[in-house]
Order: structure tokens, then C-alpha cells, then sequence
């Protein structure tokens, strides 16, 4: 008995003992990384390509926004957004001809533009991250263009070959790119629609699918398709530092575009690198190991468990803004105006899928930026009765940062325009749909299941875009009225009674007396989608209609939008860039899901409304634009497609030791910009997670009690056994 | 032996066949080819035409399991199931739809998985037999009855609680370990500590009291009886005779999942952001990459197989009775 109580106290007394070290033992980074400048954040999605040519998703241009370097960029600070240039020596001279080929005025129709010319001027000096493809003999011969399968097969990666070489990037790396967009293996998401616009794309993809397959026939499936070989009318290199790009017609959201990694340069040589028999089957292609100029290149490629970017040694060299919004000099975004960028060595990317690992990780300092989940906002955030956010005193107290924005997205709920019941623009199912749109209370929503992040829809384009306005001129009569200085919903008296003028008084049909039944069809599962689509079948039986919830797996929904099967579904938008033309297009006609797989997920089609969208599309952000724009509003709020739902509200937590961070929803290049004190995180770090060791101890000594007095029954039973012989 | 290891392997051929069948069936009844280009394309801006490239250059353009407009043999073979399943048999396992090559994958992930499943399964396996042998000498005592309740206790606990409570208390309130992450090498070890024994704790339930069963189910014998005659120490009769006749039972369960420990753990791997092939298979199944699914489901059906046969031939050793042919 003495013996257990002597071990439970010397446990008791190590682990005390223990505790006063300094470093902390949940630490999941190594040893070795401690107090560098070293900035940690997380991915939750294996990334599926980096290959500038067909990466869309925002989990991929996390990465390759840091590598690659398109000819413009988006300011930081400022707001509205605004382009300038970033490999580009100025922005791109546009200009508009004729069918002749005869020079237009920049202020001429958009019907009398044949084509448009981007002319864009790289800035020379710039060069690519160091790399074995551009490594030359005395001859000028490439060294490592063509390697032995077994010299690929001894490779842990393609930088271990021994040596690496910088190249200057040209303009003829842009027009390679612009190429790659129509290469048959590598189906960028935007050669249908690039194959619109540049001239000559199309038939360039097309003659590129016939030279492949005779390729393939000839030399086998890996066999190197040399784009150099095959010139684009559409996109040429005039000089070493200037290329110019042909658009049909006048598309004045082009230059949106050329900031995103799509329109980066790609040095053939890398391409032609990878191309190399051997290296796909070791994974060492350009979708995964990117080469680029920008401030960081990838030093470690493992989507299984980590992405590691760093310091690129060649990077050209950028300032910090010395621009910015108004109160951005007070909220010190300011501070270091004018210094040297990237401030940050390295960046570590994890990959965090569960939320619950990641907040936790966050609060104990392992990373230095998070979201906020529904599990986790109550933790986080409070809400005062003002109805503004603030953090908690727990996270006040660890110095974090709390920064919110309104994102460029929309949430909604579509009709289906050509559904019998719901569809189409007579004056009777137009009145159906706006006393649904009055019965769907969308504040109640963003309260009850987004814990107040979001704000409610006035229409189809978010804050921060043009053409969206604030106050009673802003706000969508259909459903609001505005009332003491802010839009109040309209009663449900109000939608009943239009619910009755549509011929469903009472929620039954006028002529047949049965109850009026909608669908609504979804791919949602899960506790918190059951919650939500029960609210909503509460908030049409406000006024007597019926919602059917037609639960469907993800695959078959979108068969049924395809279709136009579908009679209500849920629906979003992410804005690629920040124009009215990309949110005003989702309700543009020709657009339509069913028949051309458009966007336009409602297949609404209102010939005023498109005759308008086209004048809209290529107008410059000015006053005319606005009256169109509001005009274009008016429409769809009277033909209600949309129960116009809400704009995402964005929070993110910053540690104390975290500065520079202003949410940017339309650059991707946003890391060069941040700065962390890593002292002070190291010393925060061993503050708040010193390890805990005596519940150890007295887990240890309860298990001790637990075991004696069986261990006494055991003796007891042992020694009262008989004892005739002993086993040989 | 030989002869019948050679029999049981040629059985798996058709086994192997129906399970790429199914694997088939199963999967291309809720997805299409034209979704999984869908997915793959980014969901945003994707025309028939770049659905159509896609299916073309990932070999999903051909009918699924036969091709009416072939002639002669081309009506099996030119079709997604024989172009896919065939490589399989030599283990080829292709790219997966991002492009990646899978075997290279497979190896990469498969050590991270090994290193949590195999202290998992030999601790475990060394801990439930301790405590089931504990719970049988002491049957019908306070002892017994404790522990046994405590196992059905803990067979109640659903999995994912073991897990979320283990990372609270031991990583968040006494942050003894990191929450969740990996290191390779020796670094592994303070990784790998708490789902290692979150792993275990979660299996002693149900497996203790399985094993206590069959310890109990023994010790009624006449030989144990006879042991105890004898004199014999009762450790000597626990683990010398009892233990080694209630190894059959106990085999049968366990040597079968040994090659399959490569496989990993689906849910722990994703909680505690291991890199193995449980988090690979579940992230391909959530991205509908059929090709890493077709290719671990084959794994999995291969390695079960082996199991198997492995579990065939422990019986011979433990049991001198048995004799294959």
C-alpha cells in the first residue's frame, strides 16, 4: 500500500516538476522553427491543380496567387477595387478596330468594334524562381531536357537534380500561357469562354486536338505536344517585352482577367521539363510543382499533410502600399508604407479539415489567423444590442483581432423560370413569387442560422460593387418599404394578398380549390440543412402554400438544374471580378442553365432585361452605366427570379502578432503584404500552453486504487489455491 | 499447403472480379461521368464541350460495361470497366482524376497509416487480452461485473467522442500533445501518441468483452480443470493453456485485419490530420475520384483476401488438428 502511494507522489511531484518548463509540448511544429519568421495558416481541401491554366478554386490560388505573377494586380488597401499594374510597365493600352482593321476611337459603340487590342509592356529585369529546366551548357544545349528514366526514378523531387538556373521572363512566357488555355490535356475551365473573346482560340484548341492525336498515335500518350510550334493569331509577342492580345468585339471586363493566375507567364522550357517520359509517374508535373517570378515559390509540395512556401530569391522586388482606404491610417495598415515586400520568410500551410482541431490550434497560437464556424462564433463573438459584433472578453484578453467584411458573393433562392407553376413572366405567377419573396424572412435567417453574418438582399449585386447603392433609392420596394431611415419587410398581409391576386387565396387555387404545393429541391443533408429547410417550410406556411422538401444526392440535383427540373433550389455566386456584368449576367438570357449550361441557374429570360444587360456590359463605371443598371434592378425585382436571400458576411481572427491584414475578396496575391512579430508569438506560445501534468498524477493514483485491492484478491486467491505438484 | 495456398489464390481472381463489378455498379449508379467532370472542372463556367475533353482524356467516354457499336472482343474491352479494372491486376493503378499517379500516392501514405494502425492493433490486442483474462480469473466478482460494465459503457461511446474528448482534455486542457498534425521519422512520436491511445481505449469495449467470452467458454474445460488438479499456478493455467486453445477464435478476428492495417483509418487519419490512405480514401469519395476509389477498394479487397488466407494458415500453427489440402 505504501509503495503505490510513494509512486503516485513521485509522479505527482515529477509532473509538477515537470510543468515549469518553458517550452510547450503540444508545440506541432519541429524544434528547429521556433521564433522564425515563419507565418502558419491551414488548407482544408487538397488542392487539385496549380497549374496556372486550370486552377479555379480558391483553395489552389491560396498558392499559386503567390507564385505566379499575371501582368496586373489589385491594390491592397483601396477601395473599390482597383487594377494596377504588376509585371506590367503601365496599364495595357486597349485599342478598337474596325472590320477593316482601321483604329476606332476609345469612345465608339460597342457594335462597331470588329476587335480590340490589349498591347501590355512587361517590365524587363524580372526573373523566374531558380529551377533545373532553364539550367544551360557552354553550348547552349538545356542539361536537363532529357534525363534518363533512371535518373527521374532517383529523384525525391525535381529541385534535387544539382543544378539550378534563373531566366528572364519575356513576353512570349504570357502568349505561352494564353496558349496553354487551348492545350487538349490540360482543359482550362475558361477555354469555353476565353474561346469567345480571343481571337482565333477556338480553331487554335481545335488544329491542337488534331496535331495531339496524331502525336499520340505516333509517339505515345506522353508524348511532348511543343506549343511553340503553333502560333495564336490571337495572342503574339511583339518584342521581348511586349505582347499583344486580340479580343473580338469590345469586352471591357478583359482586363479583370489579366489579374488572374490564368493569364500568368509559363516558360516553355518548364513544360517541356516535365514532359520528360518518367516524370508524371513520380508527380513531378507543372500542376504540381509551379515555377514562377512572383515572391514566393513552392518548397514543399505534400497536399497530403503540408505546402510550404518561401522567400523566392529572385523575386523583382515590390513596396509595401503607400495608398490606401480612408481610416486605413489609423488602423496602422499604413505603418510600413513605402518598406520592401514580402516580410514574411516562409509560409506554412497545413491541412485542417475538421473545424475543431483548427480553432483549437488557433487559440493555443499554432496558427495565426482563423474563420469563424457556427460551433465556434459563440466562443468567439458576441453580438451587443446594437446588433454589432464583438469579440469575446476570452479573446480580448489574448489581444486577437476581429475584422469583418461584406464578401462579393450572393446567396439565394431561384424560381425556375420555365416551371409551370412558378415560371415564367405573366403578371400571375410574377405576384406568386413576390409574396413568397415577402414570406422568406431573410433577416431571420441570417440570425437564426448564420448568427447574424450576412446581410439581406436588396437585389443581385453585393456592396463594394458598382451599381449596387445604399438607402431607399438601394432598396427592393417588392419586398421593402422603407421605414425610419432603414428597409422594413413588408407584412405577410401584404404577400397574402398578392398570393391571392396570383389566384391562390388562402394558399388554394382559385379555380380548382387545392392547395397550392411547391417544391423546393436541394442536395443539403446533415442536422443543420434539416433545421434550415424546416424553417423554410415554416416561413411559406405563413401564408397556407405548401413546401415540399425533394431531398436529392449532389450529382442528381445538378442533373435536375441541367434540366430544368428543379421548381425552388438554393443557389450562389462568387464574384471572379468586381463588375456588375458578373452578377447582372447570372439573370441574362442566353446564359440559361437548361440548353446552354450557363450560369443563369433560374433560366430567366426578359428580353428588356437583356437588351439592357448588353448596353450595360461594356460601359465604363459612370452615371449612364448606373441609370441602366438601375433600370436592369427594377426588372428583376418586379419578375422576382430570385428570393434575393443575402450577402455573406465575412469574420476573421487575428492574433496581436499578426498586422497588415485587410480582407481583399478579389486578390489572391495578398501574403507578400503581411508581417508577424515572431518573438512575441513564441512568447505567447509558451504563456498559454504550459503543459498541465497533475490531473495526470491523480489519474494515475485513482487507477492505482483501482488495481490494489484487485491485485489483493489476486494474492488471496493465488496462495489459497491447493498446491499438489509443480508443472514440469 | 502449397497447393492450397495456390487454389485460394486463383479463387481471388473471380472474388476480385466481382468486387470491381460492384465497385462499378455501386459507383456509376450515383455518379456519372458527366458529373465527375463537373467536380473536376471547378463547377463554375463549364461547357459540354470541356465535359467532353475531359471524359476523352481521363477514358470516360466509352460505355461502361459494354460497347454495342465494337465489333468482336472490342465490345468487352472497349469499355470504362475493362479499361480501368484490367491494369489493376498488375497493380497499375493509373492517375487519379487531378492527374496524380496513384501508386506513387499509395506508397507515400501508406507508412503514416501503418504507424497509427499497428500500435493501435498490438496494443490493443496486448491490453484486451490482459484485461479479458483479468475479468474471466476474477468471473463473478465485483471485479468481473465492474468490468464488465465499464466495456459496455465504453462500447456505447461512439467513436468520434473518443476522439474530440481525448484532443479536449489532453491536448487543449493539459496540452500534453499536439492537437492534431504529423512529422515523419522519430518526430512522429508525440503525433501519434494520443490517437494511438484514444484507438485503443475506443476498442476495449467491445473487444475485451468478446475475448472475455471466449476466455470463460474455456476455462469450463475439462483441461483446465485438470490443470488446476494438477497444481498449476493459475497464471500458468491463464496464460500457458487457456490462452493459447482461445486462440482460434481470437485469430480468426485478428490476423485477417493485419494486412489491412496498411489501409489506415478513415475517420482518426482526418481528425488527427495524418496523412495516410484513410484520409486519401475518404477525400477521393468526397471528390468522386473514382479512379483513387476503384484503386483502394481493390487494395482493400486484395489485402482482406490475403487476410484471409494468412488467417487460414495461423490455424495450422495454433492448432496441430488442422491440416489444409
Amino acid at each position: 500500500m505504501f509503495s503505490y502511494l510513494r509512486v503516485s507522489v513521485c509522479v505527482l511531484l515529477l509532473s509538477l516538476v515537470a510543468a515549469c518548463g518553458k517550452a510547450p509540448w503540444n508545440d506541432p511544429y519541429p524544434v528547429s522553427e521556433r521564433g522564425k519568421n515563419t507565418l502558419y495558416s491551414v488548407f482544408n481541401e487538397r488542392p487539385k491543380h496549380l497549374d496556372p491554366a486550370r486552377s479555379y478554386s480558391s483553395n489552389e490560388i491560396v498558392f499559386i496567387g503567390q507564385i505566379y505573377e499575371p501582368p496586373l494586380q489589385y491594390q491592397y488597401l483601396t477601395r473599390p477595387y482597383t487594377l494596377e499594374p504588376l509585371t506590367a510597365q503601365a496599364m495595357p493600352e486597349v485599342q478598337y478596330f474596325n472590320a477593316q482593321g482601321q483604329a476606332l476611337a476609345t469612345d465608339t459603340a460597342p457594335e462597331h468594334i470588329a476587335y480590340s487590342d490589349y498591347l501590355i509592356h512587361i517590365r524587363p529585369g524580372i526573373y523566374y524562381q531558380p529551377h533545373p529546366a532553364f539550367v544551360q551548357d557552354a553550348q547552349g544545349q538545356y542539361v536537363y531536357h532529357a534525363l534518363r528514366p533512371e535518373q527521374i526514378a532517383s529523384l525525391q523531387a525535381p529541385t534535387d537534380l544539382p543544378q539550378q538556373a534563373k531566366r528572364e521572363l519575356t513576353a512570349e512566357d504570357y502568349v505561352f500561357e494564353i496558349k496553354r488555355l487551348a492545350h487538349p490535356r490540360l482543359n482550362s475551365p475558361i477555354f469555353g469562354l476565353m474561346s469567345d473573346y480571343i481571337m482565333g482560340l477556338k480553331e487554335y484548341g481545335e488544329q491542337l486536338s488534331r496535331e495531339d492525336k496524331k502525336l499520340k498515335a505516333q509517339s505515345g500518350v506522353e508524348a511532348y505536344l511543343d506549343l511553340n510550334r503553333y502560333p495564336l493569331s490571337g495572342a503574339q509577342a511583339l518584342d521581348r517585352y511586349t505582347y499583344r492580345i486580340r479580343v473580338k468585339g469590345k469586352y471591357a471586363q478583359f482586363k479583370y482577367w489579366l489579374a488572374m493566375p490564368f493569364f500568368s507567364p509559363v516558360p516553355w522550357e518548364v513544360e517541356r521539363f516535365y514532359a520528360q517520359p518518367g516524370m508524371k509517374a513520380k508527380n513531378f508535373v507543372l500542376d504540381w510543382f509551379p515555377v514562377g517570378s512572383g515572391p514566393y515559390l513552392l518548397a514543399e509540395n505534400n497536399p497530403n499533410k503540408q505546402m510550404v512556401l518561401l522567400k523566392n530569391p529572385n523575386f523583382h522586388g515590390e513596396r509595401y502600399p503607400s495608398e490606401g482606404a480612408p481610416g486605413d491610417r489609423e488602423s496602422g495598415l499604413l505603418a510600413d508604407a513605402g518598406k520592401p515586400i514580402p516580410f514574411i520568410d516562409r509560409a506554412v500551410y497545413t491541412l485542417e479539415k475538421e473545424d475543431i482541431p483548427y480553432w483549437n490550434k488557433f487559440q493555443q497560437g499554432y496558427y495565426d489567423a482563423s474563420g469563424i464556424s457556427s460551433d465556434t462564433f459563440d466562443q468567439a463573438v458576441k453580438i451587443g444590442g446594437t446588433g454589432d459584433a464583438a469579440l469575446t472578453p476570452d479573446m480580448e484578453e489574448k489581444g486577437i483581432q476581429l475584422k469583418t467584411t461584406v464578401a462579393t458573393s450572393i446567396s439565394y433562392i431561384g424560381f425556375n423560370m420555365q416551371d409551370t407553376v412558378v415560371g415564367g413572366l405573366s403578371d400571375r405567377t410574377r405576384k406568386l413569387r413576390q409574396a413568397i419573396s415577402i414570406a422568406i424572412d431573410s433577416e431571420e435567417m441570417i440570425s437564426i442560422f448564420r448568427n447574424g453574418r450576412g446581410i439581406a438582399a436588396q437585389g443581385p449585386i453585393p456592396p463594394g460593387i458598382f451599381g449596387y447603392e445604399e438607402g431607399e433609392v438601394g432598396i427592393n420596394h417588392y419586398v421593402y418599404d422603407w421605414s425610419k431611415g432603414k428597409p422594413a419587410r413588408k407584412a405577410i398581409a401584404e404577400a397574402k394578398r398578392l398570393l391571392a391576386e396570383a389566384g391562390y387565396p388562402g394558399g388554394r387555387d382559385a379555380n380548382s380549390g387545392k392547395p397550392l404545393l411547391l417544391n423546393f429541391d436541394t442536395s443539403a443533408v446533415g442536422p443543420d440543412a434539416k433545421a434550415h429547410l424546416e424553417w423554410l417550410v415554416k416561413q411559406l406556411k405563413k401564408i397556407d402554400v405548401q413546401l415540399v422538401i425533394r431531398s436529392t444526392d449532389y450529382n442528381r440535383f445538378q442533373d435536375k438544374m441541367l434540366k430544368g427540373d428543379a421548381q425552388i433550389f438554393e443557389w450562389g455566386w462568387n464574384a471572379d471580378y468586381p463588375d456588375p456584368e458578373n452578377f447582372l449576367f447570372l439573370l441574362y438570357g442566353p446564359n440559361k442553365k437548361v440548353g446552354s449550361g450557363g450560369e443563369n441557374a433560374s433560366n430567366y429570360e426578359n428580353p428588356e432585361f437583356d437588351r439592357l444587360f448588353e448596353q450595360m456590359k461594356n460601359m465604363e463605371n459612370n452615371p449612364a452605366r448606373q441609370q441602366i443598371i438601375t433600370q436592369m434592378l427594377e426588372i428583376v425585382r418586379r419578375d422576382s427570379p430570385w428570393v434575393w436571400g443575402f450577402y455573406p458576411k465575412n469574420y476573421a481572427l487575428y492574433h496581436a502578432w499578426y498586422f497588415n491584414a485587410k480582407p481583399n475578396l478579389m486578390a489572391n496575391n495578398g501574403l507578400k503584404y503581411l508581417r508577424i512579430d515572431a518573438q512575441a508569438r513564441e512568447r505567447k506560445r509558451s504563456q498559454w500552453n504550459q503543459p498541465l501534468l497533475w490531473p495526470i498524477g491523480i489519474l494515475v493514483m485513482l487507477i492505482a486504487m483501482v488495481l490494489l485491492p484487485a491485485a489483493l484478491a489476486y494474492r488471496r486467491k493465488v496462495h489459497a489455491a491447493p498446491r499438489v505438484r509443480k508443472d514440469k | 499447403m502449397i497447393g492450397y495456398v495456390l487454389r485460394r489464390l486463383l479463387y481471388a481472381i473471380p472474388i476480385l472480379i466481382g468486387v470491381n463489378i460492384l465497385i462499378f455498379t455501386l459507383f456509376f449508379a450515383v455518379n456519372t461521368p458527366d458529373n465527375m467532370a463537373r467536380i473536376h472542372l471547378g463547377l463554375k463556367r463549364v461547357t459540354p464541350d470541356a465535359i467532353a475533353k475531359w471524359k476523352h482524356e481521363h477514358g470516360y467516354d466509352k460505355p461502361l460495361l459494354f460497347n454495342a457499336q465494337a465489333k468482336g472482343a472490342g465490345k468487352i474491352t472497349e469499355t470504362i470497366f475493362f479499361g480501368k479494372s484490367v491494369p489493376m491486376f498488375a497493380f497499375q493503378f493509373g492517375a487519379a482524376d487531378d492527374g496524380r499517379d496513384i501508386g506513387h500516392d499509395i506508397k507515400t501514405r501508406m507508412m503514416p497509416s501503418l504507424a497509427l494502425a499497428a500500435p493501435v492493433f498490438l496494443v490493443g490486442l496486448l491490453l484486451y487480452i490482459t484485461f479479458a483474462l483479468t475479468l474471466a480469473f476474477f468471473r463473478a466478482t465485483y471485479v468481473d461485473y465492474a468490468g464488465v460494465v465499464l466495456c459496455v459503457a465504453m462500447m456505447s461511446i461512439s467513436g468520434l467522442f473518443y476522439i474530440i474528448g481525448g484532443q479536449f482534455l489532453i491536448s487543449k486542457l493539459l496540452h500534453l500533445v499536439p492537437i492534431s498534425g504529423y512529422q515523419y521519422g522519430t518526430d512522429a512520436f508525440k503525433f501519434l501518441v494520443l490517437p494511438v491511445a484514444i484507438g485503443v481505449i475506443g476498442g476495449m469495449g467491445g473487444s475485451s468483452r468478446w475475448y472475455r467470452t471466449i476466455f470463460l467458454e474455456e476455462m469450463n474445460r475439462d483441461y483446465v480443470r485438470t490443470a488446476r488438479a494438477k497444481g498449476l499456478p493459475e497464471r500458468i493455467v491463464l496464460f500457458r493453456h487457456v490462452l493459447k486453445n482461445a486462440m482460434i477464435p481470437i485469430l480468426t478476428g485478428v490476423v485477417v485485419v493485419i494486412p489491412t492495417l496498411f489501409m489506415g483509418s478513415l475517420v482518426s487519419e482526418s481528425f488527427f490530420g495524418i496523412p495516410g490512405l484513410g484520409s486519401y480514401t475518404i477525400d477521393a469519395i468526397r471528390s468522386q475520384d473514382f479512379a483513387i476509389v476503384h484503386a483502394m477498394v481493390f487494395l482493400g479487397s486484395v489485402l482482406y483476401i490475403l487476410g484471409l488466407l494468412l488467417t487460414d494458415i495461423s490455424y495450422t500453427w495454433v492448432d496441430p488438428r488442422v491440416r489444409l489440402s
